[in-house]
C-alpha cells in the first residue's frame, strides 16, 4: 500500500509517496533527486550511502524510508551552509582526500558523525570512525589527514566562538 | 627543484583539484545520478549455469507486464565483441550459449526499476548444462568441452618470445633458482557500479551514450561495430567516473544493451549494475600460474630467465591478448635481462572474465620475479638490496627487445627505500616472527602503438582563447579520479600564465573533444602534456605577433606569467594577457591553437613486438616490515616504505594519493582479495561483505617519497605514477614473511589459515595444495631451529 509520509531532510520537509518496502537511498536519489548520497553496493557494505538520522550515522541502503518519519535526516547536500563549505568538506579538498569522489559524500558524513561525538579523535579513532566506508582510490592516508585537520578547524572555530 | 634546472610557476605545486568542491558537496554528476525526460529503466536476466547451451528463452510473460516497453535476447544482437576485436566472443546478450554464471541472457526496459525487475523474473530460460571448467590447467585437457567452438583445447591466445640461448645459459650459470607461483583472482573494486544512460534520437538518428568508461573514443568504435551504428551518429559522454582502475576500459554488455533498447523504444534507457552484476561482469586481474627459472653469475647478475605463464582467461576474450604480451614486456624491466624465454598462454574457463586491472601484467610478473631475486640473492650470498642494485637498469638501457629506457632514477628509489627502512641492518636480523622484504617495480607511460588500428596522433589538444570563455582546453582525456583535470589545467596555466582554476576544460565527450587514445596504460599525463604544450605554443606564436607590438619587445622574447605577457629580458615591459587577447581578436580574428603527440614507434621483429615499448617508464621501490602472529597466522604490516620515480610530479599531492592508493590495492591482493567460485562456477562472494578490500583500519603507516627526477623526453619532465606502485607490494610482503618465518609463500592472498597450514599448526585440507616452496635456509641463515629457538 502506498502512502504519503513527511520526511525532514536537511531542515526541509518533503511529502513523499512511498511503499512500505522503499529504501531511504532510493527515495533520496530517485524521488527527491538528492543524488549526492551514493549507492555503491545496496547491501550495507561500502558506506557510500551514509547519512545522519537524528545525528547518528545510518546506511540509507538498509534503512526503510517509512521508518524515518518524524526524524531529522542530514545528507551531504545539507553540509554546506549559504555557499560556505563545512570545515570537513574544505579539509577534504585542501588535504587531497578526494580522488574519484564516489566515497566522498559518505566519508564526509561519517567524519561528521565522528567529530560531533568526539571532537579530538586519535588517529586510531579516526580510522575506526571511517572504517565502515570503503575507498578504493586513496589508501585512506589523506582522508585520515583531512579528518584530523577538520577536527582542528572545528576546534579553532569553537574556541573563537564562531562555531561551525 | 627539477633535475635539469627547469623552472615552473604552476607545474610542480601541490594544488587542490579543480573538481574537488563539487565532489565534497555531492554535486558531481555520476551516470546513475542522471535522469532524462521519458527515461526507461532496464534490468538484465542472468544465466544460472556457468556453462550451458541456451535451449529456449520464453519472454512472452515478461512482455505482457504493464509498463514494459521492450524485451530483448541474444537473437536481437548482431555481432560479438572484444578488445581490439581479437577473437570477439562476448555478446551484449548471450547468444546460443552461456560461458559463465551471471552472464546476461535477456533484458527488459520498463517504466521503472521495479517493473523491469519483475518482468525479468518472468523470463524463462532453459539450458542444456555443459561441463564446467574452472581451472585453466584442466581446461587445456578438455578439448571435448570447448568453451568456444573455435578455441582448440580452450586456448584463446598463445605466444613465444625468445632472446638468446636460454637453456645453454642457464646450464652454464653457477646459480639457478626455480619456482612456481600463483597470482590471485581479484576485482578492480571501483565503488561506482557501471551505469549507462543511452538516448537515441529517432528524429536525427543520433545515439547519445552517457556512461562511466575510461576510453570514450574506443567505446564509440565498439558501439559502432557491434551495433551497426554509424560512428558519426554516436556521441559518447562520460559523466564523473567513480573509480575505474582498468575495469572500465571496455564496453559492458549493459552499455550495449542500453543502446539497443533505446534504439528500439525511442526513449532514453538507463541500466545500472547491482554490485553482484559488477562482480559477475568482472574484467579484473588475470590469475596466472607461473613458473620461473632464473640464473645468476657469481656476482649476482641475472644471466637468463625462462618464464612460463598460464593465464586463466575466464569466459571471454576481453584484454587477454594484450595481457599475455604485456606480461612478457614487463619482465624486461626494471632489471637487466640479457637472455630470456617467455611462453604465454591464455585459456578460457567458465568464470567471470578477467580483463584489465591497474598495473596490468605487472602484478603477476613482479610477484614471481621479485621472489626469484630474493631466492637468487640467498644462493649467491647477497643482501636482497644489493642484488637489486647490481641488476637495476640505468638510463640508456636497451634490452634484447625494442624496449628502451631513456630515463630512470630507479637506483635512487632503491637507495632511498633501503636507507629509510633500515633494510640492510634489519634483513635477517629481526627476531623470529618479524621480517623485512623489498621489491622493485616499474610501469610504462603509454604504449607506442594505438589500441585503434590507425596511425593518427595518440593525443590531441585544442586551446581556444577569447573574451567570452577565457582560456578553454578541448581534450579527449578522461578523468577517473586520478586528478587528470587538475594537472591538465596546471599545464595550460603554466604555458599561458593564467590561474589553473580559470582554465575551462571540455573533455569526456567524443563530439566536443578531439580523439584521444584513452585513460589506460598510464599514458594520459605524458601524452596530453606534449599535446598541450604544442597547442599552447601554437597560441603563443599567434598571440605574440600582436603582444610584441603592444609590449615593444621582440616576439621571441616574450613569456606568459601571472596573467601578463612580458619581455623575458625586461619584465617591466608587459601587457595584461587579456588585453593582448582582446587586441588579437579585434585585429586578427579567432584565436585557436592545436597540438598533438605520438610516441616514438620502434620497429621490432618478434611476436608481440607492438606491446611493451613506451616513451617513458616510471619506477618504484618498496620495503615492508611484517610481524607474523604465530598463534593466529595473522600478518601485521608494521612499516611500509616507498620511493618513486615519476619524473617531475606535476601535482605532488595527487602523486602521493596515487601511490598510496596503489599500495592499498596491492595490500588488498596480498592479504584478502580473491573471487571464490563453488564447484559449479557460481561466485560465492559477489559482494563487499565477503570480497574483502582494505578499510582504513587495515592500512599500515605508509611512508612514500617522490625522488628528485626529471624526464627530459617529457613535456614537463613527468611520467607514469598510477600503476607501477601496485606491482611490488605482493612480493615485498612475501619476501618479508620469508624473512620473518622462513617460509616462502608463492601464492596470494596470504590468509591466516595458509600461514598456520605452512607452520604445521593446523592441518591443511587434503584437496588444498598450498603454493609454498619447500626449500628453506632459514635455520642456517638465522642460526636457529625452525620454530625460532636459538641453537
Amino acid at each position: 500500500m502506498k502512502r504519503v509520509i513527511e520526511l525532514t531532510i536537511n531542515g526541509s520537509a518533503y511529502d513523499v509517496v512511498i511503499s512500505p518496502q522503499d529504501l531511504l537511498i532510493d527515495v533520496l536519489r530517485q524521488k527527491l533527486d538528492l543524488t549526492g548520497t551514493k549507492k555503491g553496493c545496496g547491501q550495507g557494505d561500502c558506506g557510500t550511502c551514509t547519512v545522519l538520522i537524528d545525528g547518528r550515522r545510518a546506511l540509507a541502503c538498509l534503512t526503510l524510508a517509512i521508518a524515518c518519519e518524524g526524524r531529522r535526516i542530514l545528507t551531504i547536500e545539507g553540509m554546506e551552509k549559504r555557499g560556505v563549505l563545512h570545515p570537513i568538506q574544505q579539509a577534504f579538498i585542501d588535504k587531497g582526500a578526494v580522488q574519484c569522489g564516489y566515497c566522498t559524500p559518505g566519508m564526509v558524513m561519517s567524519a561528521k558523525a565522528l567529530l560531533d561525538e568526539n571532537p579530538a579523535p586519535t588517529e586510531h579513532e579516526i580510522k575506526l570512525g571511517i572504517s565502515g566506508n570503503l575507498c578504493r582510490c586513496t589508501g585512506y592516508v589523506k582522508i585520515v589527514d583531512a579528518v584530523r585537520d577538520a577536527a582542528g578547524r572545528l576546534q579553532a572555530g569553537a574556541d573563537s566562538g564562531k562555531g561551525a | 627543484m627539477s633535475g635539469n634546472g627547469q623552472r615552473f610557476n604552476v607545474v610542480g605545486k601541490s594544488v587542490p583539484r579543480v573538481e574537488g568542491a563539487d565532489k565534497v558537496r555531492g554535486k558531481s554528476v555520476f551516470t546513475d545520478d542522471m535522469k532524462l525526460p521519458g527515461m526507461l529503466y532496464a534490468k538484465l536476466k542472468h544465466s544460472t549455469v556457468a556453462h550451458g547451451r541456451i535451449l529456449k528463452i520464453d519472454t512472452s510473460k515478461a512482455a505482457q507486464v504493464p509498463g514494459v516497453f521492450a524485451v530483448m535476447t541474444g537473437d536481437d544482437c548482431a555481432k560479438p565483441y572484444s578488445v581490439n576485436n581479437y577473437k570477439p566472443s562476448e555478446w551484449p546478450l548471450a547468444k546460443g550459449k552461456v560461458v559463465y554464471y551471471g552472464e546476461a541472457v535477456a533484458a527488459v526496459a520498463a517504466m521503472d526499476e521495479a517493473t523491469a525487475e519483475r518482468a525479468a523474473d518472468l523470463i524463462d530460460v532453459q539450458y542444456e548444462e555443459l561441463p564446467v571448467l574452472l581451472d585453466p590447467r584442466e581446461a587445456l585437457g578438455r578439448d571435448d568441452a570447448r568453451i568456444h567452438e573455435w578455441a582448440e583445447h580452450n586456448v584463446g591466445y598463445e605466444g613465444l618470445q625468445q632472446f638468446g640461448p636460454v637453456d645453454d645459459t642457464l646450464e652454464k650459470s653457477p646459480h639457478v633458482v626455480e619456482n612456481s607461483f600463483y597470482s590471485s583472482y581479484t576485482h578492480c573494486g571501483f565503488l561506482e557500479p557501471q551505469s549507462t544512460l543511452a538516448d537515441y534520437n529517432t528524429g536525427t538518428g543520433l545515439l547519445t551514450v552517457y556512461t562511466c568508461n575510461q576510453l570514450p573514443h574506443y567505446l564509440q568504435q565498439t558501439i559502432a561495430r557491434t551495433l551497426d551504428q554509424q560512428m558519426e551518429k554516436i556521441r559518447v559522454v562520460i559523466p564523473t567516473v567513480g573509480g575505474a582502475f582498468g575495469g572500465k576500459t571496455e564496453a559492458t554488455p549493459s552499455c550495449l544493451v542500453a543502446c539497443m533498447l533505446s534504439r528500439a523504444t525511442g526513449r532514453p534507457v538507463k541500466i545500472t549494475y547491482t554490485r553482484e552484476e559488477v562482480f559477475h561482469q568482472n574484467k579484473g586481474r588475470h590469475p596466472a600460474h607461473m613458473t620461473m627459472k632464473m640464473g645468476f653469475d657469481n656476482e649476482g647478475r641475472i644471466t637468463a630467465l625462462d618464464f612460463d605463464c598460464l593465464l586463466d582467461g575466464g569466459g571471454h576474450s576481453s584484454w587477454g591478448f594484450v595481457v599475455m604480451w604485456f606480461i612478457a614486456a614487463l619482465m624486461h624491466l626494471p632489471y637487466k635481462l640479457p637472455v630470456v624465454r617467455y611462453k604465454g598462454k591464455r585459456v578460457y574457463t567458465n568464470k567471470p572474465t578477467p580483463g584489465a586491472q591497474r598495473c596490468l601484467g605487472g602484478v603477476q610478473v613482479r610477484m614471481a620475479f621479485e621472489c626469484m631475486l630474493d631466492m637468487g640473492a640467498e644462493k649467491v650470498g647477497l643482501n636482497p638490496y644489493e642484488i637489486r642494485m647490481r641488476n637495476a637498469v640505468e638510463a640508456g638501457y636497451k634490452g634484447p627487445t625494442v624496449i628502451e629506457v631513456r630515463h630512470t632514477e630507479f637506483k635512487k628509489c632503491l637507495e632511498s627505500v633501503a636507507a629509510r627502512s633500515g633494510f640492510v641492518g634489519k634483513y635477517g636480523k629481526l627476531p623470529y616472527g618479524r621480517g623485512i622484504g623489498m621489491a622493485g617495480g616499474h610501469y610504462s607511460t603509454g604504449g607506442a602503438f594505438l589500441l585503434y588500428p590507425s596511425f593518427r596522433p595518440h593525443s590531441t589538444a585544442q586551446i581556444r582563447v577569447d573574451t567570452e570563455a577565457g582560456v578553454t582546453l578541448y581534450i579527449g582525456a578522461t578523468a577517473i579520479g586520478q586528478g587528470a583535470m587538475t594537472v591538465l589545467c596546471q599545464m595550460v596555466a603554466e604555458e599561458l600564465g593564467v590561474d589553473y582554476r580559470e582554465v575551462h576544460l571540455v573533455c569526456q565527450d567524443t563530439m566536443l573533444a578531439p580523439m584521444d587514445n584513452g585513460t589506460y596504460d598510464s599514458r594520459l599525463t605524458y601524452g596530453s602534456g606534449h599535446a598541450i604544450k604544442n597547442a599552447a605554443a601554437d597560441i603563443k606564436a599567434k598571440l605574440f605577433d600582436v603582444a610584441a607590438i603592444m609590449v615593444g619587445a621582440g616576439k621571441d622574447h616574450l613569456e606568459c606569467v601571472n596573467g601578463e605577457i612580458r619581455s623575458i629580458y625586461e619584465p617591466n615591459r608587459k601587457v595584461p594577457f587579456r588585453k593582448a587577447v582582446y587586441q588579437y581578436l579585434s585585429s586578427v580574428g579567432p584565436l585557436f591553437g592545436t597540438g598533438e603527440y605520438t610516441p616514438p614507434q620502434p620497429k621490432g621483429d618478434y611476436d608481440g613486438k607492438l606491446i611493451g615499448p613506451s616513451p617513458a617508464f616510471g619506477f618504484t621501490a618498496q620495503a615492508a616490515e611484517v610481524e607474523v602472529d604465530l598463534e593466529t597466522g595473522q600478518i601485521k604490516v608494521v612499516g611500509y616504505w616507498e620511493a618513486g620515480d615519476c619524473g617531475k610530479a606535476i601535482n605532488p599531492m595527487a602523486v602521493e594519493g596515487q601511490v598510496e592508493g596503489a599500495i592499498s590495492m596491492g595490500l588488498g591482493a596480498a592479504f584478502f582479495e580473491e573471487m571464490v567460485m563453488d564447484a559449479k562456477g557460481k561466485m560465492l562472494n559477489p559482494n563487499f561483505h565477503d570480497y574483502k578490500m582494505p578499510t582504513a583500519l587495515d592500512m599500515p603507516d605508509l611512508q612514500t617519497e617522490i625522488v628528485d627526477s626529471y624526464d627530459p623526453t617529457s613535456a614537463y619532465g613527468n611520467k607514469e605514477v598510477g600503476e607501477g606502485p601496485v606491482g611490488p607490494v605482493i612480493p615485498a610482503i612475501l619476501n618479508a614473511v620469508y624473512d620473518a618465518i622462513g617460509i616462502r609463500f608463492t601464492e596470494v592472498p596470504l590468509k591466516p589459515e595458509k600461514v598456520l597450514w605452512a607452520l604445521g599448526t593446523i592441518e591443511a585440507p587434503a584437496e588444498r595444495r598450498l603454493h609454498v616452496s619447500s626449500e628453506s635456509t632459514y635455520c642456517a641463515r638465522r642460526g636457529c631451529a625452525p620454530d625460532g629457538t636459538p641453537l
